[in-house]
């Protein structure tokens, strides 16, 4: 029973950076953009995100709102790089797979890099504390599984259902279903199609950042050049997963999660079992999750990866 | 508008056109495939800039950076291709354009969803606000189009060809509504059709090759002076008076069940046989399983039961290839979808099923001169407009999109022929060549199965017309007993003999 209360508890944190990353990349797609840059996005803010306590404390203790700070400044990137991915390829219309793939390399180097100037070695942050919410953290078992994590935890989580809403009952979620869909029929009622698609990658890029700075702030705390690991193409995969729904994707996150939990733990039980398959797992879970779900013709966004052009037919 | 041109690469779309509608005024707007109406209108919307010329309203030059500044003129459009997001409901699509329920934090669908309502019960035009619109049969999926530019509160209506796809039925109720409509609104009407055209409107523009070349009042031609005005000879509908060929069973279907896309037995024991040399006419309001009966023939839905004899073999759950390989020959009711592939060139697409014969390819490498010539010759004897042979066939308009598809089917010398709508978007002077072309063909010795929705098509030119209802045959009559009274009555499902 422990074990298992220990597996759930530790599965939710974890979630969260495949969470809001992969809640930014469903607002991306939504709009036709497919954005495999992901990654290079959240290691930026995984990198800015800690560089602003570790400048001010070197390392140190540091008051909590410096932490903050370093947040704000990595969402402010996170939207600039989303605004930059959309000068190429919503303005200059570039393949946006092949842009993506530049944009990821574009992010985890310049992070590595800059981190080598300013940071140096490998160096920990004392990071963002635990928040447990007074009396329900402790209701037996439910306290610790939800109630006992940090304020990002609490914030992803309720910011799905804040995703749908903004999706499905604002104008501008609607004009981002619009055009990702059918970009054409958007432009013939007045709505900016470009404009449309760039704020929604401000707003994929924002959260990715933000995801990259919970890595390295309230996760790991401290910061690698390994510290994303591949987190970005899943938050890509889990966006078909979920098939572009907020709730769908929180499923795929704590199921993926759940997953890689597990698997380190079962490793850590000391269980004769070759380990490479127990890291094999969730990623093996995830393909047939996938080949089994991916056919739901309605609800994808039709126009994703195409380029619109106003006076080009079809 | 005066003195409009617009340059695509390649084609002078539009060459110094003026026209002016005045306040309830009705300007019916016809030309061959491909004139440039349907960009002179998106001109108009501010969907394309014109490279010369101004637009007045009231008197004043506006300029229009989207369809939003035309939206607030009062302008509305329904376009040739519908503008709904599919996986959207009716009030949403409406809801795109509608900025007074956008408020800040919230969408206000119910104040769009009874705008919707009031508007619909306003013009009597029936639409459910909470259907999607892929639920929907592209006549309904038409009146939400009508139902969402009014509810922008047009003033200033621009259809065009807004009865390309609908049943006879939906085109007469249009047609009234219509004429309803134009003591409130000024309407710009585009339409091949030239008996709607003497119908609705009071003055008539024709437009050839991007010019003005005709101007005048509605009531003072005939149907018939008017398509000679436009393609600039008499225009001739051919008639099927050849005697029988006497032909040995080419296609035979006996007791054929197929299931629609919904589940349901969109096919019901149907039985029909076509004979070599024979047209045989298939009347029936659409989505009575006419798309899932050329489907079914041509390899695209499975067969519950029965058998499709086809010269002596089944072709019921057969792949399209082998169907294709037994010398079948199909022009499909979508021809964005099935019928082409909109970014490849023209030249690509009338090679599409025959790539890998010796004619266009050696040992897989394609034949660039072989097809170039090929597509050359269809380009000219088809008379479809186009900058070139390597244009994307995308690009087209609606009409000569079309004739890509027919030049392919019919030049590829098939064994028969399924035409399903083959003659929809076209122009009266293309209907009648591909009329002509459908009667060549059938005193070849092929047979051909026409599905049509238009009863003048298909009493000119079927030896035999089937009527379709609810996925059965309702009964076949021979030419001479076929008459648009009977014809109607059988098609609304009511069988004489019983
Ligand atoms: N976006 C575009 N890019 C390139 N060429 C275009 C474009 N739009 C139209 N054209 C060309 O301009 C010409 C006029 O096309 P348009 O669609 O206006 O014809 P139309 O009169 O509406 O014909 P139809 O009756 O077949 O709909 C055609 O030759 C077409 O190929
Ligand atoms: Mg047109």
């Amino acid at each position: 029973m422990d074990f298992v209360v220990n597996l759930l508890a530790m599965c939710v944190p974890f979630s969260v950076a495949l969470l809001l990353a992969s809640i930014g990349e469903m607002f991306n797609q939504r709009a036709g953009v497919f954005n495999l840059g992901c990654e290079g996005v959240m290691a930026m803010g995984a990198f800015i995100g800690m560089l602003v306590p570790f400048m001010i404390g070197k390392g140190g203790e540091v008051a909590n709102y410096w932490n903050y700070l370093g947040i704000l400044a990595a969402v402010m990137v996170g939207a600039l790089l989303g605004l930059f991915f959309g000068l190429i390829v919503v303005t200059f219309r570039a393949p946006q797979g092949i842009a993506g793939i530049g944009l990821q390399m574009f992010g985890v180097g310049t992070a590595g890099t800059l981190f080598r100037h300013f940071v140096g070695g490998t160096q920990s942050v004392v990071g963002i504390p635990n928040s447990p919410v007074p009396l329900l953290s402790k209701i037996p078992v439910v306290g610790d599984i939800f109630f006992n994590h940090n304020l990002l935890v609490y914030f992803a989580f309720l910011f799905v259902p804040v995703a749908w809403y903004i999706l499905f009952k604002t104008s501008w979620g609607l004009k981002v279903r619009a055009v990702g869909t059918y970009p054409r029929a958007a432009d013939s009622m007045g709505i900016n199609v470009n404009k449309t698609r760039y704020q929604a990658l401000m707003l994929g890029g924002a959260l990715a950042a933000l995801s990259g700075a919970y890595l390295s702030l309230a996760q790991a705390k401290m910061f690698s050049q390994s510290l994303i690991a591949g987190r970005g193409f899943i938050a890509v995969a889990l966006v078909y997963f979920g098939h572009w729904h907020p709730v769908q994707i929180m499923g795929g996150a704590l199921l993926f999660s759940l997953a890689q939990t597990f698997q380190a733990a079962i490793q850590g039980l000391g269980i004769n079992f070759p380990y490479e398959f127990a890291v094999m797992l969730p990623y093996v879970l995830v393909i047939v999750v996938l080949s089994f779900t991916s056919r739901n013709q309605t609800t994808s966004p039709s126009a994703l990866g195409k380029p619109f052009n106003r006076e080009i037919r079809t | 508008m005066e003195h409009i041109t617009k340059r695509f690469p390649g084609v002078l779309a539009c060459d110094d056109i003026s026209i002016h509608v005045g306040e309830g005024e009705v300007l019916a707007l016809v030309g061959e495939n491909g004139a440039g109406k349907t960009t002179l209108m998106n001109i108009l919307m501010g969907l394309y800039q014109q490279d010369e010329g101004r637009i007045l309203i009231n008197g004043e030059e506006v300029r229009f950076r989207g369809p939003e500044d035309a939206f607030a003129a009062g302008l509305g459009m329904v376009h040739q291709q519908y503008m709904l997001v599919p996986n959207m409901t009716v009030t949403e699509n409406v809801a795109l354009g509608y900025q007074q329920a956008w408020k800040p934090l919230k969408l206000d669908l119910k104040m769009v969803r009874d705008r919707v309502i009031e508007i619909s019960e306003h013009y009597g035009l029936q639409v459910n606000p909470d259907a999607y619109i892929w639920q929907l049969s592209v006549g309904e999926q038409q009146r939400v189009e009508l139902v969402k530019t009014l509810c922008l509160g047009a003033r200033f209506l621009i259809l065009d060809e807004p009865t390309s796809a609908l049943t006879p039925q939906e085109t007469d109720e249009l047609i009234l509504l219509l004429k309803r409509m134009k003591d409130e609104l000024s309407i710009i009407f585009i339409s091949h059709k030239l008996n709607e055209v003497k119908a609705l409107s009071n003055k008539v523009t024709i437009l050839r090759h991007g010019k003005v070349v005709f101007n005048g009042e509605t009531d003072d031609y005939s149907p018939q002076e008017i398509a000679a005005l436009m393609t600039g000879h008499e225009v001739q509908l051919p008639e099927n008076k050849e005697p029988d060929m006497h032909g040995a069973p080419a296609l035979v279907l006996k007791d054929v069940c197929v299931r629609s896309d919904r589940g349901f037995l969109a096919l019901d024991g149907l039985d029909l046989t076509v004979h070599e040399g024979e047209i045989v006419g298939l009347a029936g309001v659409s989505g009575n399983g006419q798309r899932e009966l050329a489907e079914a023939i041509n390899g695209l839905r499975s067969v519950e039961r029965g058998t499709i004899t086809f010269f002596g073999v089944n072709l019921a759950n057969k792949n399209p290839y082998y169907v294709i390989d037994h010398g079948m020959g199909y022009i499909p009711e979508e021809r964005n979808v099935e019928g082409i592939v909109p970014p490849f060139a023209i030249r690509e697409n009338f090679i599409l099923k025959d790539s890998d014969r010796e004619r266009f390819s050696h040992l897989s490498f394609l034949k660039k001169k072989s097809i170039e010539e090929n597509a050359k010759r269809l380009r000219d004897d088809f008379d479809i407009r186009c900058p070139g042979t390597s244009t994307s066939a995308g690009s087209l308009s609606g009409g000569n999109i079309q004739k890509v598809i027919l030049a392919r089917e019919i030049t590829r010398a098939p064994k028969f022929l399924i035409a399903v709508y083959p003659t929809r978007g076209l122009d009266m002077g293309a209907i009648e060549f591909i009329h002509r072309e459908l009667l060549k063909k059938r005193r070849e010795g092929i047979g051909i199965l026409l599905v049509s929705e238009e009863l003048d098509e298909i009493i000119n030119l079927s030896d035999r017309i089937a009527v379709i209802y609810k996925g059965k045959i309702q009964k076949v009559l021979p030419h001479a007993e076929a008459n648009r009274r009977n014809l109607g009555i059988l098609m609304a499902g009511v069988n004489e003999d019983e």
